[in-house]
């Protein structure tokens, strides 16, 4: 994999660091007094998801990272691994637990994920913005029963639990933004 | 400056002579053939001048500093330079507090202590007495995992941008009398048995916004310094640089007691109408 200095240090870019993939959030260049150039750079370790700061001489470099992200189909789960194929290969790529992390909230097959790959292997899963899941459980909603504000939980084939409105019944689809986890409208009529 | 009866002057931009400073790297541009280098400061035409008898002059003109580029960094940026006869860097340092506020009234109240209070202050080092090997330890205790030059100036430089500034957010201080490691073109003298190079720089909010000398004025310490500067550019694998030879002449001829300052305009300016980068401010910034 290429190297990279410290000054094509740019937010996306993927590179190796105590031996761990690693995202670039920001880099910051400050030269004290006339002094040595250093470069603050702020990272997500892709594996653990935590943030880091570094500070490098300005001129250092680090070892670029081989991951890539991928747009693929979930397919299914064997309730130990997730499987997604990428449609322009029809490769298969089987992604653990740890990788897929709270996605699997909002995994439906044959819908597109963004899935990382690090040497070619699931580092991470991310859900699109919006997923329909059906309801399987929730209570009929009793008009005028608005003690919790006009809404309600309701239970998704997923497994994950949403807030719905009182007036939407159990078996409905309905659409989540899976970045807050918040139902945001009944499915779109297909 | 006109209130004050300092003299404009007008640097030229382009020159036959790189600087030394083996932190600065001038931009250099084809003249007829040859190889000139933009100034990286005014410094060294103005001091010409001032052994000519000039008097107190300024000058607010282009400076070029290459492999410099950030949110507080950018090659060509505006310098504004003024030196006063007579004066010591107490002196001037009231004087470029008189001009921020001159130029920004609402600028916060302005701290002033020394290099060794500061440092004594954040991480309970003795800045001016510290060994290289206490640096080194504290820069580890920072979090710093890379390879570390055993240098006091760089670890002091390494010491500030992981420690000090991080924490200078919300001051506003002038800092005077660095470590000789630290003294550039600014005169040193032992003060209590320990040598202290004369030399204030102006911080706030974490940004340093002048740096300014009470001047060396002898020709062979300059000299001396030069030299020390190309073996640490060989060092640091960089290309020697020709000293000046007009300011070693200067020197030679006589500089008058002075001190001076440099100022960078676009950050003042920045933080006075509250942007928080170059670029917001700079219309043709890249």
């Amino acid at each position: 994999m290429a190297n990279y200095s410290t000054n094509e240090f740019r937010p996306g870019l993927k590179v190796m660091l105590d031996g761990e993939p690693c995202s670039i959030l920001d880099n910051e260049f400050v030269k004290p007094g006339k002094g040595q150039a250093f470069n603050r750079v702020k990272l997500r370790n892709l594996s653990s998801g935590r943030v880091w700061e570094r500070t490098f001489k300005s001129g250092e470099s680090l070892e670029g990272a081989d991951v890539m992200d991928y747009t693929m189909e979930y397919l299914y789960t064997d309730g130990e691994f997730y499987y997604f194929m990428d449609p322009n290969t029809f490769e298969q790529h089987q992604a653990d637990k740890k990788a897929v992390g709270d996605t699997y909230l909002w995994l439906k097959e044959q819908d597109s994920c963004e899935v990382t790959l690090y040497n070619g292997t699931p580092l991470s899963v991310t859900p699109a913005n919006f997923v329909e899941l059906e309801i399987v459980e929730t209570d009929p909603g009793l008009k005028g029963d608005t003690a919790q504000g006009g809404s309600k939980p309701a239970r998704l084939t997923t497994g994950a639990v949403v807030k719905v409105p009182l007036f939407i019944t159990q078996g409905e689809v309905i659409k989540v933004d899976t970045r807050s986890g918040e139902y945001v409208a009944r499915a779109s009529k297909s | 400056m006109s209130e004050r009866n300092i003299l404009e002057v007008s640097p030229p931009l382009a020159d036959r002579y790189a600087v030394t400073d083996p932190a600065l790297q001038s931009i250099s541009v084809q003249i007829n053939g040859d190889a000139w280098f933009l100034q990286t400061s005014p410094e060294f035409a103005l001091k010409r001048l001032l052994s000519l008898g000039s008097g107190d002059i300024y000058s607010l003109s282009k400076a070029f500093r290459s492999d410099e580029f950030g949110r507080w960094h950018s090659p060509e940026f505006s310098m504004l330079e003024w030196y006063r006869c007579g004066f010591d860097h107490h002196d001037l340092m009231a004087e470029v507090e008189q001009l921020v506020r001159c130029c920004w009234p609402d600028a916060p109240a302005i701290e002033k202590l020394s290099h060794r209070e500061l440092f004594a202050d954040i991480l309970g080092l003795d800045s001016l007495c510290a060994s290289v090997t206490q640096l080194a330890e504290a820069a580890r205790a920072q979090g710093y995992r890379a390879a570390l030059e055993l240098d006091k100036a760089w670890l002091l430089d390494l010491l500030w941008v992981l420690a000090i500034e991080p924490n200078i957010k919300d001051r506003a201080f002038f800092v005077y009398d660095f470590p000789i490691e630290q003294a550039a073109l600014a005169r040193s003298s032992m003060v209590y048995g320990i040598p202290r190079a004369h030399r204030f720089e102006l911080v706030i909010n974490g940004l340093e916004l002048a740096n300014g000398f009470w001047e060396l004025t002898d020709p062979v310490e300059q000299e001396r310094r030069f030299q020390e500067d190309n073996v640490k550019r060989s060092a640091m694998g960089l290309a020697e640089v020709q000293a000046d030879p007009r300011l070693l002449d200067a020197l030679r001829r006589g500089l008058p007691e002075c001190s001076g300052v440099a100022l960078g305009v676009d950050r003042l300016l920045a933080l006075s109408v509250g942007v928080a980068s170059l670029a917001e401010l700079m219309p043709f910034a890249d």
